[in-house]
């Protein structure tokens, strides 16, 4: 994007939201891995919440890191 | 193309999924990243060209992304997942023929005129092309629908709040809708674009898991089909085309013809190429190269889109230990309806945090649809009426500022509209049924004038007049004599579906039999004014120095060549 000098990239956005989405979901998969719910979801044993989690946070970081912005000031 | 089932405000049963604290907390902190986003780009958004088209400097992957964003509400998400539990993968055709051909179209064939002509609308390319009556009349009836359709998202969203979430409707009424106000009022387009290709992310990343799960339940896909004819013996779920030679034979009620012609020619070229809602994501691309790009990489995605959509309502078919039924039945039976088949989807597979994100993709579903309408009302009202009509010269600056306050009175008029729905349910259905009044004959008008030198000012105006007249017309027609729904619809047994496709080819072939004859009946304009308008008068980039892979029209092939394959392998 020429026209806006300095601003700042969508994939930086998309990017930290991921991390943040990432870091919560992971959270919330191994608390339910100690303290597994007394309502189980169907199929928890793949234990989604865990793996679900660390995507977003391998795509979130990926994002995140390449359009920092201050990376692309230097 | 906006599916409108909703759950009906009387008679709901109790919510269907209770949020833990994680699951909150996502959902706060998207709220807080849309309104975030909105303030940072409010010091982009400080001229017209900033505010209402972003700079036109968007790439093709964000407008692209933007463009099918825009389109892909809430209501979509959980209207085609309960119609896929109803009809079965018929509904794959709304996402397949009845968008992929027209995005194509509006890629390769139309973009470049609504690019090259500096338009920065639908209706302001009517005026270049026909002139004043012709903008003034598709801008007022744009930009009406628009604000009302926008109200009955927002009211639907806070009936689907309160059945799934058991949340007030008021609170998710106002909430959502200044959240919506905030971003596009101070960072207009772009930021309306900005966050849609956030929502789109988080879309697909809070849908995607229910199919993944699904898939592993059933043990892939022919496991599925096996379960669903167990589950319902004698009915076919799994094929695209093989049902669709008679009426009587597939559970929509539809013939291939009817889908063909009127759903895959006039409702989506329609729809995908006039309706300014999506156009103006695209108007906002960087290059004519990029705007050819945008609606190809859209078409791709869209294409994709069945994988959230469609198939958690098979799966549905197929692993629900219940069978759901009807609105009405499932009030009266205090079952669960077609409608609540996504969220039950989604409090099967998700557990905290998950159900959380799920919960976000379509509350950002919802947002995206509105804050589509909101910033196109916004462009149309300021561009398209009140420098057209009320106010010719005023600096750049008093444009923004009543893009600004149109975004505000935009959302206030949608927030009324929402209430009025909630008094009388009834409403919604004349404001959706006066929506498709609109789009089949503006697309006979803007194809004509882009394809047609001899189409004359005179000849747009009258065939798109005659066109609106004829469509409100048949609609009028049979809702007071139903005995002519078998001349309208061609058969005594069409569904309301079948009846629009067939309505929208009516007044398409209308608006374009009055174009064609008032053309000519009256003087055309001169050549040189025809230039950067119509095809064989305007100049369009040559592609020949570009490699293959950077065309558009490869990109294009492609995306053709597998929509053609994925037709035959679900046939």
């Amino acid at each position: 994007m020429q026209h806006y000098r300095g601003l700042i990239s969508i994939w930086f956005f998309v990017g930290s939201l991921l991390l943040i989405y990432g870091v919560l979901i992971l959270g919330a998969g191994l608390y339910e891995l100690v303290r597994p719910p007394q309502h189980p979801v169907v199929l928890a044993s793949l234990h989604a919440g865990i793996w679900w989690g660390l995507l977003l946070i391998v795509l979130g970081a990926i994002y995140f890191f390449h359009f920092f912005p201050w990376r692309h000031k230097s | 193309m906006p599916l409108f089932s909703v759950f009906l405000l009387e008679g709901t049963p109790s919510r269907l999924l209770s949020l833990s604290g994680v699951d909150i907390l996502i959902v706060a902190v998207y709220f807080a990243a849309v309104l975030g986003i909105g303030l940072y780009l409010r010091r982009y958004a400080q001229t017209g060209e900033g505010f209402f088209l972003a700079g036109r400097d968007m790439t093709a992957w964000v407008a692209g992304l933007s463009f099918v964003s825009a389109n892909l509400g809430a209501l979509e998400l959980m209207g085609w997942s309960a119609s896929a539990y109803q009809y079965g993968i018929l509904a794959t055709h709304w996402y397949w023929i009845g968008a992929i051909p027209a995005m194509l179209f509006l890629g390769l064939v139309m973009m470049p005129f609504y690019y090259i002509s500096k338009t920065h609308s639908v209706p302001g390319y009517l005026q270049l092309r026909y002139g004043e009556q012709a903008r003034g009349l598709a801008a007022v009836m744009f930009g009406l629908m628009t604000v009302l359709m926008s109200g009955i998202d927002m009211f639907s969203m806070a009936l689907v709040l309160r059945v799934v979430l058991g949340w007030d409707i008021h609170f998710s009424i106002w909430v959502s809708s200044i959240t919506v106000a905030v971003y596009v009022g101070l960072g207009g387009l772009l930021s309306a674009i900005f966050n849609e290709v956030v929502q789109f992310v988080l879309i697909w990343l809070g849908a995607l898991l229910i199919p993944i799960v699904g898939l592993v339940e059933t043990g892939g896909w022919s496991g599925m089909v096996e379960r669903i004819h167990h589950n319902f013996p004698g009915q076919d779920f799994t094929h695209l085309w093989s049902t669709m030679g008679s009426f009587t034979d597939n559970p929509m009620g539809i013939h291939w013809v009817g889908i063909v012609f009127g759903l895959g020619w006039v409702v989506s070229f329609g729809y995908w190429t006039t309706d300014f809602l999506v156009v103006q994501r695209v108007l906002a691309a960087k290059d004519v190269r990029s705007a050819k790009l945008a609606p190809i990489i859209g078409s791709a995605f869209k294409m994709m889109v069945p994988f959230i959509v469609i198939l958690p309502g098979l799966l549905g078919l197929a692993v629900l230990p219940f069978k759901l039924v009807g609105q009405s039945e499932a009030v009266a039976t205090g079952g669960h309806s077609y409608n609540e088949v996504l969220p039950l989807m989604l409090a099967r597979y998700c557990g905290p945090g998950l159900l959380g994100l799920g919960i976000t993709a379509l509350i950002a579903g919802f947002m995206s649809g509105m804050a589509g309408n909101v910033s196109a009302f916004s462009t149309v009202w300021t561009y398209d009426i009140y420098r057209a009509f009320i106010r010719r010269r005023a600096p750049d600056q008093h444009y923004v500022s009543v893009g600004r306050w149109c975004t505000i009175v935009g959302v206030l008029v949608s927030i009324g509209t929402a209430y009025l729905v909630m008094q009388f349910l009834s409403i919604m259905d004349y404001v959706q049924a006066l929506f498709t009044f609109f789009i089949a004959p503006l697309f006979g008008t803007v194809l004509l004038g882009m394809l047609w030198p001899r189409a004359t000012p005179a000849g747009g105006f009258w065939g798109l007049l005659a066109g609106i007249a004829s469509s409100i017309g048949m609609w009028l027609w049979v809702r007071l004599d139903p005995s002519a729904l078998r001349y309208v619809a061609l058969s005594p047994h069409a569904r309301p579906m079948a009846e629009n496709m067939y309505r929208g080819l009516w007044c398409w072939i209308v608006c374009v039999a009055v174009t064609v004859a008032v053309s000519y009946a009256t003087q055309p304009k001169p050549a040189q004014e025809l230039t950067g308008l119509v095809y064989g008068y305007t100049d369009l980039p040559s592609e020949g120095h570009l490699h293959l892979y950077q065309r558009p029209i490869f990109w294009a092939c492609l995306v053709g060549g597998v929509f053609v394959i994925l037709n035959i392998i679900f046939w």
